[in-house]
């Protein structure tokens, strides 16, 4: 077990450095510091001494992969791809592109927070609602209630979530004036913000999960282990509850814990339309500003959330199977 | 009048996929178990009328990857044999709805409305008053508006209502007359696709097509004369933005998943007919995509994509083709970051197929192995390849809409469903409610995502036997 996750948590390394060299060629070498330069002083003008002394406030002003001027191993060591890619790896995000200059670890560390305020809770609902929903489903099977429930679900996943947002938010708050549009207050004030964010996500997702959850059920429910179970004589409820419900555990763990890196990073669509000051607003906000340093960390970020939530959904697996043997 | 063609990528991209496609259903028609497990996707009731409505946006699709700019009207003082083209690239869809792009108001006016929906300051008779003006060309044919306004509306309603009817019931009679030969007689073939014994569903498809024409009918009774979903901020007709949005929709549902099949396939039979290293790397490049989270991958790719475009303006020559190129680019990037699942599925099946006997036999026989893999392995991962392209189309186009509210999706000059309810995040919130737009697109988004769904469900449940076990049945009351 122990030798397993090392060898998971050195993969994982390897991965964040492919992760780190794609992003790496992507923004640096299409869009060369100039460039960066040129667009986060703006104006029209611009002498290349602003971008020179734009580049060595941030670090840009060595070469990107090989440096010449350099002896030995320090050829490689003093470039912008070393440099950045150590101190990513070391967790030391540094400071961002733009003008503010915002330091983006602390940024990172303050809404990691608040994300998390509104993404777990929704994590553990959404686990809740769609598991009892398919599985009402599947206790009423080859019902009216069946059909009808799985034509909502269809109709339900054609809708984009933008849709529920905009009209739920218009419903909720501008008309029955029940919580505020958006916004964020710290402590138990939260709550007052978050309810409608997180009914609505659970809502736009319903639909997918819950049909998908439902193939998984009906899947379980045609091993012999259940007809055995039936022929004792257990009642449907109990069949559907200590029998298949454990036995589908694996492949749920499987497509909740692919939801697992945005219980931290948060997500994008919700926190900006609702004003929530979390990592997905944050990620918006660099990306309408165009500041790549922000973007190129929260792509490291969220690599290494993913791979994280991998071993764990690893663990996860021995924890309701005692048959899986971490090897 | 002279005009010029002018070829968009996204054009090109588009009408070489129909053409693939017309080249398939010939395939399909001429090889026996393909044609088979298509009739059972026909047979099916949902996924038939999907693909009836799926139709129908293609079809609207095609007519708007057709783009022509005009000659200009030669001016005074300019050098004989000189032809000069209208900078506005036009579509033959842009030809069909020329009068209601001609409709154009100063600004927001609701649906078959003939006021503007805010109060102007007019001087009438000497004095100043505020009122709602009357709008310049929605209702404009209207002598005393606030009386007959009703009526008129109701009468094309109606006038368009009862011709969508007649459309739907000739339908009928010519279903039912190609099937009369089989039922003996069109009256008894009516009565039968009425009862619904027929061989393939036609009861749901005449049905489809009967709300089709009736919800179609008076939309364009209606639309000589007003707006049917309004007008938006610049005083556009929505209706016209609505439908040429359904071509951006498609572009990048179709072309996207277009763009990651060869990627995807290749590499996909490459690990798992090889192992070894290779499958070692492909797997080391797939599980690196798939670990940076999607949207922050594409608005990487997009970023620098823009920079690109905007460091380049020599490769355009009007802001239709950037527009464009940018769209094309966008479903590129789709593509390229978006393969890993499907290589996943193709990996598996491949090392699947790879030890089964004919594969084996084939290997015996001193096949190379270029050619096991593309005369053995890979028509037998096309049901995956085809199975993940219906699927994925409807997620796209949501997808859509959500990366371009984040920033990174089309231009704004390129209409799209993503673009609307970008739009409609403000409007909603004025005073009084802009919603139609909104609206607007909500109908047709469903729509197109719906029929989609629907037919994608049917197609994977013919292709993927295991699936069928999991539709939702209804027992049939036993027949009285």
């Amino acid at each position: 077990m122990f030798s397993y996750l090392l060898r998971r948590v050195g993969y994982g390394l390897l991965i964040l450095i492919g992760v780190n060299l794609l992003t790496f060629f992507l923004f640096f070498t299409v869009n060369t510091p100039d460039d960066m330069a040129r667009l986060n002083i703006g104006g029209k003008r611009i002498t290349q001494a602003q971008i020179d002394k734009w580049k060595s406030e941030r670090g840009y002003d060595r070469p990107l992969y090989y440096n010449e001027a350099e002896q030995g191993t320090a050829k490689v060591t003093h470039t912008v791809l070393w440099e950045r890619s150590v101190s990513l790896m070391m967790l030391n995000f540094g400071r961002s592109d733009s003008a503010r200059s915002t330091d983006i670890g602390h940024e990172v560390s303050t809404r990691m927070g608040v994300s998390l305020q509104l993404a777990l809770p929704l994590f553990l609902l959404q686990l809740i609602v769609s598991v009892s929903f398919s599985l009402m489903l599947v206790f009423f099977r080859h019902t009216r209630i069946d059909f009808w429930g799985v034509v909502l679900c269809v109709l339900m996943l054609s809708i984009s979530s933008l849709f529920y947002i905009i009209v739920g938010q218009y419903m909720f708050s501008r008309v029955l004036r029940l919580v505020p549009i958006s916004g964020f207050a710290p402590g138990l004030d939260a709550v007052r913000f978050l309810v409608l964010p997180v009914f609505l996500s659970l809502l736009a997702r319903l639909g997918g999960e819950a049909r998908l959850y439902r193939a998984m059920f009906l899947e379980e429910i045609s091993r012999d282990y259940v007809r055995t179970a039936r022929a004792k004589g257990l009642s449907e409820t109990v069949v559907l509850f200590r029998h298949v419900l454990k036995n589908a555990l694996i492949p749920i763990i499987t497509s909740a814990g692919a939801y697992l890196p945005y219980v931290f990073m948060g997500s994008l669509v919700f926190e900006s339309f609702f004003g929530i000051p979390g990592l997905g607003a944050f990620v918006i906000e660099a990306i309408s500003g165009q500041d790549f340093a922000i973007v190129r960390t929260m792509v490291f970020l969220g690599a290494a959330l993913y791979i994280a939530s991998n071993v764990l959904i690893d663990i996860a697996y021995t924890w309701v199977d005692p048959r899986v043997r971490l090897s | 009048m002279g005009f010029k063609f002018v070829v968009l990528w996204t054009d090109v991209a588009l009408w070489a996929l129909f053409a693939s496609i017309l080249a398939y259903a010939i395939r399909v028609s001429r090889h026996d178990a393909l044609r088979v497990t298509w009739r059972r996707v026909l047979r099916d009731a949902p996924a038939l009328c999907a693909a009836l409505v799926m139709a129908l946006f293609m079809l609207v699709t095609a007519l708007d990857s057709v783009h022509f700019r005009r000659v200009l009207a030669s001016a005074e003082g300019q050098a004989a044999g000189k032809v000069f083209y209208d900078t506005r690239t036009e579509s033959l869809l842009d030809v069909v709805l020329s009068r209601q792009i001609g409709m154009r108001e100063t600004t927001y006016s609701a649906p078959l409305g003939y006021l503007a929906i805010t109060k102007q300051t007019v001087t009438r008779d000497g004095q100043t008053v505020r009122e709602l003006p009357r709008l310049i060309h929605g209702g404009a044919h209207l002598t005393d508006p606030a009386s007959q306004w009703q009526a008129d509306l109701l009468q094309r309603g109606l006038t368009g209502a009862a011709g969508g009817l007649l459309v739907a019931a000739l339908l009928a009679l010519l279903a039912a007359r190609a099937l009369a030969a089989q039922h003996g007689g069109t009256s008894a073939a009516l009565r039968d696709i009425l009862a619904d014994r027929t061989h393939y569903p036609v009861r749901a498809l005449l049905l489809t097509v009967t709300i089709i024409c009736l919800l179609a009918g008076p939309v364009v009774a209606w639309m000589g004369h007003y707006h049917v979903f309004g007008t938006d901020r610049t005083g556009n007709d929505v209706l016209v933005q609505t439908l040429k949005s359904i071509r951006t929709a498609f572009v990048i549902g179709m072309l996207s998943t277009l763009a990651t099949l060869p990627i995807a396939v290749v590499l996909g039979i490459l690990a798992g007919w090889f192992r070894g290293w290779v499958d070692e790397a492909v797997q080391y490049l797939y599980t690196t995509l798939s670990s940076v989270p999607n949207v922050l991958l594409i608005a990487a790719c997009v970023l620098m994509v823009q920079v690109a475009l905007d460091k380049h303006p020599e490769w355009f020559e009007t802001g239709a083709e950037r527009s464009d190129l940018k769209v094309f680019l966008l479903c590129v990037i789709l593509g390229v970051t978006g393969w890993a699942t499907l290589c996943r599925l193709v990996r598996a099946e491949t090392l699947k197929l790879r030890e089964l006997e004919f594969v084996q036999a084939a290997t015996a026989f001193g096949v190379p192995p270029g050619r096991i893999m593309s005369r053995h392995i890979l028509p037998n991962v096309m049901h995956l390849v085809l199975i993940t392209t219906v699927l994925s189309f409807s997620e796209l186009i949501l997808y859509e809409a959500v990366l371009t509210y984040v920033g990174v999706g089309v231009d704004p000059s390129t209409s799209s469903f993503g673009g609307m309810i970008n739009l409609a995040r403000s409007e909603m919130s004025r005073d009084p409610v802009v919603w139609w737009s909104f609206a607007a697109a909500f109908g047709f988004m469903v729509a197109l995502v719906l029929a989609a769904n629907l037919f994608a469900d049917g197609v994977r449940d013919a292709f993927d036997p295991r699936s069928r076990a999991l539709r939702p049945r209804l027992q049939r009351r036993p027949a009285a």
